[in-house]
């Protein structure tokens, strides 16, 4: 679960991360009172969105008067971002976060996150930071230093002079920091460890750290990534969920345990299982065409959960044509796939061109199933004629509304 | 031989008297698989599916002989239960909870190092031997006894493999489900040097997916054993996720991934430097890995 800005600074500032001064906005009006509290003469302006790539898409502004504080509010309040990272849909901007300009003599990097490769915690640094890293380290993956730490041997949280803290004081020297940056920035990277166990974060990411021209350290962006998995352990920090910023259906899909991620094409997923769903994208890919979502029912799904998910697909208007493709398990029975569809059929109608192909545990049953409550449906054998068959529908069904 | 698990492999269940493991032991049982005790701390001393029930895992190892435990347990006690399965010397662990919570596993990846147990998941749909020993919750009906070694990150490509090379009729020597989680257990190295060295395997499946870094570490083994000089067999691979859009998270795959790593191209190219055929989409792979066997 990614938090909004605002809330990573303050959640993290009780652990020594130092954050500019800041307030958070939701009318222009307060905005500026946010701006004056704050005190300087130039603010950065920043829109609040549970989504990477904002600077790039103008939804960071800088204002060198309270009046332009309240006038880049109110054209980003309400606006929609689209980033390289919210699909063609872009999310809605609720709040602004108002906050003092740091002039930075030098952008660094600094991450913390789950190494999955040596399945340990580590540090990710680079002495040049500021949002075109992503870009500079394709073109230069020794831009990017790590340091892993050892659990066993506990966090870097001993006196100086301690073994751990040689790892840190090598990592300050690969953010390119000396003297007393360096040391700032050990104590910021021990803050940050502490903070990551203790929220169960799987990334905390500051990008840019800012050194100043007086040698101080200053997160100027952060994100924050919470491991769900672990929010059972954390109520107080599942109270900082969004309900504004995701989407209605997304939601709704997570209230039955759905893995469900709206995408922008035109044909309607429901598949069994994150690697087969992914699979199910390519063949549809492959074939021409384009999915209007990523839909995992987990294999625990109820024939409630599967209606559910199915009407999720049925109802969304940019849908032309629906493939549902099951692999029926050891728990998740073709049958019970079978009666969800039926269900939601019964309740909602059936408007576009229904594709399945089912495969292993009582496949024969859910095809009787279907036939039998005359839900109009076409089997496909394997799924890449699955997916040709629903591209075919699919491109049929444009074709049929452009004529109209 | 095939690997891990075979016909006398004795197996116990941590958390067998829950409703799912009970469903899912009872399947194991009538495939075949010699289950032989139950855990279920405070429940020591009963009975369950007729196989007597011990409080913790030691108990059970010493009184049964086990040598693999099956971890069927709520995400909140996963960690404690693999532990405890590791300090108690069981070789080799499966782990089915899904959703165990990455630091745990972090912990619990560190306490393997230092033993000599195994871990296969968490989030794994189990390993399977065909017709000799289930342990998972995998379907035990399509698989078949044969020449094809099975590694999958992903539970339903890994039955979709399983489908494909029954209908080839390669059949399979042992499928090993990985799981799908960061932090893990067994990776598709350890899963393709067992393959190669078992005389029942003629070729390996490794099914990957976006996100991580578990085929880029098998495509460095597969070269590093080849410029060895070790012999090797042939090796298919399919990744999943090419058409995937970036920074979303699409079920457990292709999660944060930091610096656009563990794309579908890096993946594929890796593989193929290091001489796996890929399978062009998850309907061919039965039929790529027949013809990469020709």
């Amino acid at each position: 679960m990614y938090v909004h800005e605002f809330q990573a600074k303050q959640l993290l500032s009780g652990y020594g991360v130092p954050a500019p001064r800041g307030a958070v906005a939701r009318t222009p009006e307060a905005a500026r009172d946010a701006a004056r509290e704050i005190g300087g003469d130039a603010w950065a302006v920043k829109a609040q969105i549970l989504a990477g790539g904002r600077g790039k898409a103008g939804g960071v502004k800088i204002a060198e008067s309270l009046d332009a504080v309240a006038t880049k509010s109110r054209e980003l309040l309400g606006s929609t971002l689209v980033t390289e990272q919210t699909g063609a849909a872009g999310r809605k901007v609720a709040s602004v976060y108002i906050e003092e300009r740091v002039a930075a003599a030098r952008e660094l990097y600094l991450a913390i996150l789950v190494d999955r490769a040596s399945g340990r915690v580590a540090f990710l640094t680079s002495a040049e930071g500021g949002e075109d890293i992503e870009a500079a380290v394709a073109r230069d993956p020794a831009r990017i230093d790590k340091l892993v730490i050892d659990p066993g041997v506990g966090p870097p949280g001993g006196p100086p002079g301690d073994p751990d803290d040689a790892g840190l004081r090598a990592a300050a020297a690969d953010l390119g920091l000396d003297g007393a940056a360096a040391q700032a920035a050990v104590a910021l990277m021990r803050g940050l460890y502490q903070a990551f166990l203790e929220l169960d974060a799987s990334l905390i990411e500051i990008n840019p750290l800012a050194l100043t021209e007086t040698g101080e350290l200053r997160a100027v962006d952060v994100k924050l990534n919470l491991d769900d998995n672990a929010l059972f352990r954390h109520p107080e920090l599942e109270a900082l969920r969004d309900p504004d910023d995701l989407d209605p259906t997304e939601m709704e899909a997570a209230r039955y345990e759905i893995n469900y991620v709206k995408l922008d094409g035109d044909i309607g997923c429901m598949v069994n299982g994150a690697g087969l769903a992914l699979a199910t994208l390519d063949a549809i890919g492959r074939a021409g065409g384009a999915a209007a979502d990523f839909m995992d029912v987990r294999p625990v799904a109820t024939r409630e959960q599967i209606a559910t998910g199915f009407r999720l697909v049925l109802t969304n208007p940019k849908v032309k044509a629906i493939l549902v493709n099951v692999f029926g398990g050891g728990i998740l029975r073709c049958d019970t796939i079978a009666e969800g569809i039926a269900a939601a059929v019964r309740a909602h109608g059936l408007q576009v061109p229904l594709i399945l192909r089912l495969a292993g545990t009582n496949m024969e049953i859910a095809k009787k199933t279907l036939i039998g409550q005359s839900v109009p449906v076409t089997f496909a054998d394997d799924m890449a004629q699955a997916a040709e068959l629903v591209v075919r529908a699919a491109k049929a069904g444009t074709a049929r509304s452009g004529a109209a | 031989m095939a690997i891990l698990v075979h016909g006398e492999t004795k197996v116990i269940c941590q958390g067998m008297t829950g409703a799912q493991a009970t469903f899912h032991c009872e399947q194991a049982i009538a495939y075949g698989t010699k289950l032989v005790a139950g855990v279920t701390p405070g429940k020591g001393g009963g009975k369950h599916l007729y196989l007597p029930v011990f409080d913790d895992v030691a108990a059970a190892v010493a009184a049964t002989g086990a040598e693999v435990s099956l971890v069927f347990v709520p995400p909140r006690a996963a960690a404690d239960a693999i532990v405890e399965a590791i300090d108690a010397g069981v070789p080799l662990i499966v782990c089915v909870t899904e959703r165990v919570p990455v630091l745990d596993m972090v912990r619990v990846k560190r306490r393997l190092e230092d033993s000599t147990s195994r871990l296969i998941g968490p989030n794994s749909p189990g390993v399977i031997t065909p017709e000799a020993c289930k342990i998972g919750v995998m379907p035990g009906h399509i698989h078949f006894p044969g020449r094809i070694g099975i590694a999958s990150r992903s539970a339903s490509l890994a039955y979709e493999a399983v489908a494909q090379t029954t209908a080839n009729r390669l059949g399979q020597s042992t499928c090993v489900g990985i799981g799908g989680d960061p932090v893990h257990g067994m990776g598709f190295a350890d899963c393709l040097e067992l393959f190669l060295d078992d005389p029942e395997t003629e070729g390996v499946l490794l099914i990957g997916e976006i996100g991580g870094a578990a085929e880029e570490e098998a495509a460095a083994f597969l070269s590093a054993r080849k410029a060895a000089g070790a012999p090797t067999k042939p090796v298919v691979a399919y990744i999943a996720g090419e058409d995937a859009p970036t920074g979303r998270r699409m079920g457990h795959a292709g999660t944060v991934n930091v610096f656009g790593k563990g794309g579908a191209d890096d993946k594929i190219a890796a593989l193929r430097a290091a001489g796996a055929v890929i399978a062009e989409s998850a309907a061919e792979i039965g039929a790529t890995m027949r013809r990469a066997l020709r």
